[in-house]
């Protein structure tokens, strides 16, 4: 990164966040693989579901996030209903001492696309109880427009399904999304590879969430490394103003100037 | 529920029933519960029962108590 490149923090409701690049842990396999995918990952916040306590459970995930100085962000993550999304959002903030929240309120359980209707009334709701929200949204840049009116402190629209890996379904949507936003938008669910997230940051987004595709890599560690590093690169190319695409070519080598056979014939 | 009539209503922990002693409190059942109360919440019939009120709310009998923590997911 060029060193005098001016300092570009990730600011969420008035908090920095120390990473663009924002963690789920859903899917990991073991509680070792999840820590050696977070440390690799350099995330600084990460989603947790809210579940009944299971006691056969030895190792607390809660202990495993502060240990790595992780920030839990705290999910609904499996909520039809505004309803139960506020319910599990009140839980979670009890349990786990944060206002913050991902807000997730999903339509059916095959496709997991979130519920529009569902979603801006419980976002309504729990910014009326001091939230702060974070809401996983579809990429329609209206209803973006209306989590945003109604108080969330960012808005976070899938690239594609939850853990279908697709990437960036619609690109023309996401830039929508950014053009029109006054808060981050965060690119959450979808996410295959590491130049899917590396797109997100190019254009304009300000972090992506991550899961599945690290979580379900064959090799996590190394995922997280490259979707860490794909996210700086993404960034940085969104800093510096790409060109922009042509029909046809612009030569970068002037004509001026060449040596032709013509022009060495002598007098 | 069986048979003939007006016994006590069920009590149930996480959807499983249970039968909490008389005077048994929030707190008691998230001791029995989790190893630790680190990172725990408790809801009674729905509403959330904040930390500080957990020593002081006694589980009615036939209350429906839910006790959660942080799961991988999200």
């Amino acid at each position: 990164m060029s060193a005098d490149a001016a300092p570009d923090p990730f600011v969420i409701a008035d908090t920095e966040i120390g990473s663009r690049l924002i963690m789920g842990t859903g899917g990991m396999t073991s509680p070792e693989s999840l820590a050696r995918a977070l440390t690799a990952s350099g995330t600084a916040l990460a989603t947790v579901a809210v579940r009944r306590v299971d006691p056969s459970t030895r190792h607390s995930l809660v202990d495993l996030l502060d240990g790595l100085g992780i920030r839990i962000l705290p999910n609904t993550a499996g909520c039809f209903t505004a309803a139960d999304a506020v319910l599990t959002a009140r839980l979670a903030r009890e349990a786990f001492a944060t206002d913050w929240v991902k807000l997730e309120v999903i339509g059916d359980d095959r496709t997991l696309l979130p519920d529009p209707i569902e979603l801006v009334d419980a976002a309504e709701q729990l910014v009326d109880d001091g939230f702060v929200v974070l809401p996983y949204c579809g990429d329609d840049p209206v209803v973006a427009r209306r989590l945003e009116q109604v108080g969330c402190a960012a808005v976070m629209p899938l690239g594609a399904p939850i853990g279908s890996g697709l990437g960036i379904r619609n690109p023309h949507n996401i830039q929508l999304i950014v053009e029109q936003a006054g808060v981050p938008v965060v690119l959450d669910a979808g996410i295959g590879t590491a130049s899917d997230a590396c797109l997100a940051m190019e254009l304009g987004c300000s972090a992506v969430l991550v899961a599945s595709a690290v979580t379900r890599a064959e090799d996590p560690g190394l995922m997280a490394s490259a979707m860490r590093d794909a996210v700086t690169a993404g960034r940085s190319a969104r800093r510096a103003g790409r060109i922009t695409r042509r029909f046809v070519a612009e030569a970068s080598s002037s004509f001026e100037g060449m040596v032709t056979p013509e022009s060495t014939v002598g007098p | 529920m069986t048979g003939s009539g007006a016994g006590p209503a069920q009590t149930t922990v996480n959807g499983d029933p249970y039968d909490a002693a008389p005077g048994s409190t929030a707190a008691d059942l998230v001791a029995r519960w989790c190893p630790s109360p680190r990172g725990v919440a408790v809801a009674v019939d729905g509403e959330v029962v904040p930390r500080s009120a957990w020593d002081t709310t006694v589980i009615a009998p036939g209350s429906s108590v839910e006790i959660v923590t942080a799961a991988a997911g999200g």
